[in-house]
């Protein structure tokens, strides 16, 4: 009779480091979920006028807010350099012979990610 | 419900990494900056609403929460699915709905402006 | 040739005698340039001849040898002992898979499912033979070139999180044969491979951990076919809904 061995289906990722680096990666989305509600609030404050979007900011203006939005910043960032890290794989570009180096695709995005950054950060003014 | 349209999920996971990987940094600071109680200049109520006026700036609004929201569900499916919750098919319809009802939400108030 | 002290830790299980798995130790005197299967092969010779475990080439090109090597999925002719020199060595049977007995696992259901994604040419249209063979340019070569060196060793299997949370999960070596042939130039079976692709069970368990391509002896990068094969499912379902569906 063959041994089928038991796995944890609620603490295997915890075996081993990269098992874990993969799940916190997964969890980063819930992060990407919070900016978009938060993004979604505040359209809809600007929807409903100058007093509904001065609430919304005076809202934001809060200490519980502050480390919200630390903690989605910093994820942000963390999102973007995993994905970047990782988009090269799937999508492999040929050119006769050889393969573009993902090092170059992964840079590529990098230089736009820059650029789109800085036009969004001048655009709202942050600088 | 699951068969075929995964890959209907799967793209839009796809795409809304791929967006929120590059806007939604930039995105985060200019909230934090909210936070902090010095919103930056475009967060003024006239100039936002300048700006949301603009039919691009609306697609390019719903199309960045939209995507941001399938993505996340998406993915959040996988990671509760990895974490031992093993009820998919209810964790799918809540998770998607709640990204549809975002969806519905934010076309809504942007056609409110 | 100097000499290398270490202790393996075997999984042991005889299914006639015993209700669980339990572990035996054996030291051994390892010459220096040994893999962990040089010492495997010494204790079955000298020390215990009882032990059943699978190997072949002692080259990383048969795929026979696949084991857990201190928790992780290698091939132990790939294995120098001189990595674990001084150290207690745990060897067990290749993870997610079913022990058959001591080392030996039981791989009927990746026979299966290397099966089901049909890992052949598959044409719509058959070339007669007197209009001679078919051409492929290196380029139409390499474009899935990588994909066919694997060896079968399992080791991807024994690492993906996915196999081992949903056993119907097809998985990265089967699913990147199904990648290989429809990346051929010579296939035309890539509308006929979606059945068995574009399924819960298919592309879609993956959930690109990545780790199957981390631990491939052969560097195959099963990781990267798996992701190709979900955009090139995805683009597949598209065309399908807009009526392009036969490739």
């Amino acid at each position: 009779m063959a041994y089928v061995r038991p796995v944890s289906k609620t603490t295997w990722y915890l075996a081993k480091r990269s098992y874990t680096v993969h799940m916190v990666q997964e969890l980063t989305s819930l992060f990407v979920a919070i900016l978009a509600f938060i993004l979604l609030w505040g359209i809809g404050a600007v929807a409903g006028g100058p007093e509904s979007y001065q609430a919304f900011l005076d809202s934001m203006n809060s200490t519980g807010m502050l480390f919200v939005m630390w903690g989605v910043t910093v994820v942000m960032f963390y999102h973007a350099v995993a994905w970047f890290s990782v988009t090269p794989k799937a999508m492999p570009i040929q050119r006769g012979e050889e393969f573009v180096p993902g090092s170059l695709i992964a840079g590529g995005h990098y230089v736009v990610w820059v650029v789109l950054s800085v036009i969004i950060l001048l655009l709202a003014g942050v600088f | 419900m699951a068969r075929v349209n995964k890959a209907l999920f799967w793209s839009l996971f796809a795409a809304g990494g791929t967006l929120t990987a590059f806007v939604f940094p930039a995105l985060a600071v200019v909230v934090l900056f909210t936070a902090y109680g010095h919103p930056p200049d475009i967060m003024a109520f006239e100039q936002i609403h300048g700006l949301l006026s603009n039919w691009l700036v609306k697609l390019a609004a719903f199309g960045t929460v939209a995507l941001a929201l399938w993505h996340a569900a998406h993915r959040m499916r996988t990671a509760l699915h990895g974490i031992g919750l093993r009820a998919d098919g209810l964790v799918a319809v809540v998770g998607y709905g709640i990204a549809a009802l975002g969806t519905v939400l934010v076309a809504y108030y942007l056609l409110r402006i | 040739m100097s000499e290398i002290q270490l202790v393996l830790e075997i999984l042991r299980y005889d299914p006639e005698k015993d209700q669980e798995p339990h572990f035996e130790t054996y030291p051994v005197s390892c010459q220096d340039d040994w893999m962990v299967l040089d010492a495997i092969n010494h204790v079955k010779d000298h020390v215990d001849t009882t032990i059943s475990y699978r190997w072949s080439c002692h080259m990383a090109v048969c795929g026979s040898c696949g084991m857990m090597i201190d928790g992780d999925p290698k091939l132990a002719c790939k294995a120098p002992v001189a990595d674990y020199a001084g150290q207690t060595v745990r060897i067990e049977p290749l993870a997610n898979f079913p022990i058959e007995r001591d080392l030996v696992v039981v791989m009927d259901d990746f026979m299966e499912k290397l099966t089901r994604v049909k890992p052949y040419i598959i044409r719509k249209d058959e070339k007669p033979i007197e209009e001679g063979e078919y051409k492929q340019t290196p380029a139409e070569l390499k474009k899935y070139k990588q994909f066919t060196l694997c060896i079968n060793c399992l080791c991807c299997y024994a690492a993906c999180p996915q196999y081992a949370l949903i056993p119907e999960f097809i998985g990265p070596a089967a699913l990147t044969m199904a990648h290989r042939y429809n990346q051929d130039s010579r296939d035309q079976g890539l509308a006929e491979r979606q059945d068995v692709v574009a399924t819960p069970e298919g592309a879609w368990e993956c959930s690109f951990a990545g780790e199957c391509s981390v631990v491939c002896p052969k560097h195959v990068d099963p990781a990267g076919a798996l992701q190709q094969l979900k955009i090139s499912t995805t683009v597949q379902w598209y065309k399908g809904l807009i009526g392009m569906g036969g490739k």
